[in-house]
């Protein structure tokens, strides 16, 4: 199976990490992995700041890049999210407009590429620690990818889960939302960490690297000692019992 | 502007609503209170998104065709022997109201809870005629009380107060001498209240949804207080926003289902009181004379438009109730009657964005407002179209030409890749230990509170393209 990598703009500059990890399990699990370089932002910040024409232009990059892609993946809820937005965009331009629901259709978050279209939970991974789970809002509620980031977790050998007390919150990311209403957005992150020390987990297990930037920002400058993980880089591990 | 709540800016109330401790703890509480029974009066309904459904379609019908349904219960309202008035402007509505009150030499009034008065300050209208108004819901007679506080929530409004707030609050103002016991005070409020009841001229009331079919008005409450305003006065005035109207009983059915469960996570509110007109020479009670006032204020612009949904709104609430940034600003930070998502959504609708532009950006538009909607407004979306407006009608700002610049980064591939190759040598002045610690623009504002990880010198794309280089030469 072939598939494009939609690494998102944070993957590939902030976290490399987590793409290489995305190849890995994806080769793992027998697909073929291409990556076309002329990717680069969905748009998302400009589109949810209120610039729908320069969102549009990123959009209309990001179609031509997957143009000839049977599956896009991305190890992001919300990026991927995005791609259901671009239809809108092009409102006012019936083929743009087609393409852009073609890409929609073809495109898919990680962890739900894994589960509803391989039909995997069981990724062989192994990673002896405790850990909660962040869920992320656009990846539940606008993706509608519900359970299979637990699901997938749930058969990481040696990983003992604690559920997430208020999972439903958001954590105060909300891209331009974290730097415009800065004062919001910290009373928000905190009570996330609050609630995740609750856990007494050591790793803090997230599918989107946005909302993971601004709860390990916050937890570095606080010197937390919970270490943050995407759920791809957790899906890499292999450690002996 | 009758709306607005005080006179601070956005950033003042914001700072003020975070360090208000007492507020974000009765907050939080009641969030979680109310959330869990919401899902479990939805569980228990069972099907609860076919039910969502079928209250959108009721919704969009209805304000479709809300010229025939406001006609339509016009009539009927007539036809019971009631009067109508179509109040373009909260000017027009008050006047009105007036008009009957000095008509009626009414001197006290009792009021069961209605947003559509707070939005267009009817009180202060009456009072301004000499009446003596007093609020019978429990929460808004606390406020009354407290030197007129605004209310936090459309639903709970002194929600931002905790018990023993509310024993000070009696004690001070009305020489309360018990224990902040739930069950003392509400006994004591409700002896002060049955007093004004018996002795009031004149009932006003909300109205949660009218039927057009029968001319008649519905109000739910848990307190009863509705039932009494509506009986025992002999002139009752009820005061309704022009979208709360159900065609038939039938939708009432449905409608009533979804408020109460979303609202209080009810089956069911204590009273529903479905009021038809003046009482008939058969009714032993009820008023003799009955005024319908239908309020616009503004609605009638919102008709056709991008944001027509969010005229569907019911007032139930469920949408602040899961609001992350209500739960720590709480609903003063609103500067608006209308709180949290949904008020972010209509104050500016209502009072424009000169007043309140700032709202639709105090969101991080997770959705969950539109996912607890029980008649799916898309709010988040409604937000995000308020900020394309509000963007499309400022100059040319720094943000402005940041985002140019983003588009250019984005569309121009080789832009892009320059830029964020650049990125780790350009931040290099701004890191300790791998995570930059300050910076200028947004990267200043993001590093008050937290750290942000610096570039890596090797992007995804640049170990792709080596490992491709590699596997060609195997």
């Amino acid at each position: 199976m072939n598939v494009s990598l939609f690494v998102t703009c944070l993957g590939d500059i902030f976290y490399p990490n987590v793409g290489k990890s995305v190849v890995e399990v994806l080769e793992s699990l027998g697909c073929e992995v291409d990556f076309p370089f002329s990717q680069t932002c969905c748009g998302q910040p400009a589109f949810n700041s209120g610039y729908r024409e320069e969102a549009k232009e990123a959009a209309r990059n990001m179609i031509r890049a997957f143009e000839n892609s049977s599956y896009v993946v991305g190890p992001s809820g919300s990026c991927v999210a995005m791609f259901s937005e671009y239809e809108e965009l092009f409102h006012n331009e019936p083929e743009m407009q087609h393409k852009a629901r073609s890409l929609k259709e073809r495109s898919y978050e990680f962890t739900q590429f894994l589960v509803d279209v391989l039909g995997v939970n069981n990724v062989g991974a192994s990673l002896n620690a405790t850990a909660t789970y962040h869920k992320s809002c656009h990846m539940t509620r606008l993706l509608g990818v519900k359970d299979a980031p637990e699901a997938l977790l749930s058969e990481v050998e040696g990983l003992n889960y604690r559920k997430l007390p208020n999972c439903e919150n958001c954590c105060g990311f909300g891209g331009t939302f974290s730097v415009k209403m800065v004062a919001i957005s910290k009373e928000m992150v905190d009570e996330k960490i609050k609630d995740i020390e609750s856990t007494d987990a050591d790793i803090l297990i997230g599918a989107d690297s946005g909302c993971l930037m601004n709860i390990s920002g916050r937890m570095n400058r606080l010197q937390k000692p919970v270490k943050v993980m995407h759920i791809a880089e957790v899906l890499t591990q292999r450690e002996e019992k | 502007m009758p709306m607005r709540i005080g006179t601070t800016t956005f950033n003042d109330r914001i700072e003020k609503g975070i360090n208000d401790e007492f507020m974000r703890d009765s907050v939080r509480s009641a969030q979680e209170r109310l959330l869990g029974k919401r899902l479990d009066a939805a569980e228990e309904l069972g099907s609860w998104e076919d039910w969502r459904n079928l209250g959108e379609e009721i919704r969009s019908h209805t304000l479709e065709y809300l010229d025939y349904y406001l006609y339509e219960l016009s009539e009927k309202v007539k036809e019971n022997g009631g009067h109508v008035y179509f109040a373009k402007t909260a000017e027009e509505a008050n006047h009105y109201i007036q008009k009957v009150v000095k008509r009626k030499n009414g001197k006290k009034i009792i009021k069961s809870k209605s947003m559509v008065t707070e939005e267009i300050s009817m009180n202060e209208a009456l009072e301004s005629i000499g009446c003596d108004v007093i609020e019978s819901d429990l929460g808004e007679y606390i406020l009354q009380v407290d030197d007129h506080d605004p209310p936090s929530h459309i639903v709970v409004p002194a929600l931002h107060k905790n018990k023993s707030q509310i024993r000070d609050v009696f004690k001070e103002k009305l020489g309360y001498l018990n224990t902040d016991k739930p069950e003392e005070l509400t006994l004591f409020a409700r002896e002060k209240l049955r007093k004004e009841f018996l002795s009031a001229d004149i009932g006003i009331t909300g109205c949660n949804f009218a039927v057009a079919e029968s001319g008649t008005i519905t109000l739910v409450t848990n307190e009863g207080n509705a039932r009494l305003a509506t009986t025992l006065p002999k002139t009752q005035i009820t005061v309704m926003g022009m979208e709360r109207i159900v065609p038939t009983w039938e939708e009432l059915d449905v409608m009533i289902s979804l408020l109460s469960r979303s609202a209080v996570g009810q089956k069911l509110t204590t009273y529903v009181t479905a009021l038809s007109g003046p009482k008939s020479p058969l009714e032993g009670d009820g008023p003799e004379e009955f005024h319908l006032v239908i309020v616009d204020n503004g609605r009638s612009n919102i008709i056709g438009t991008e944001f027509q949904e969010a005229l569907h709104c019911i007032r139930c609430a469920a949408c602040i109730n899961v609001c992350p940034v209500y739960r720590h600003v709480g609903g003063h930070g609103y500067g608006s009657i209308y709180p949290g998502p949904i008020g972010a959504v209509i104050s500016p609708l209502l009072g424009g964005y000169e007043e309140y532009g700032e709202l639709p950006f105090a969101s991080t538009l997770c959705a969950a407002c539109t996912d607890a909607c029980p008649v799916k407004i898309p709010l988040h979306e409604l937000l995000n179209k308020h900020r394309k407006n509000i963007i499309e009608g400022r100059g040319l700002s720094a943000e402005k030409i940041a985002m140019r610049g983003f588009q250019y980064g984005t569309t121009l591939p080789i832009l892009y890749q320059v830029g964020t190759k650049l990125a780790p040598f350009l931040s290099l002045p701004f890191q300790t230990n791998s995570f930059l610690t300050k910076g200028p623009g947004p990267l200043k504002a993001w590093t008050t509170i937290r750290d942000m990880p610096a570039p890596n010198n090797e992007r995804f794309r640049d170990w792709f393209k080596k490992r491709q280089k590699e596997e060609s030469f195997e």
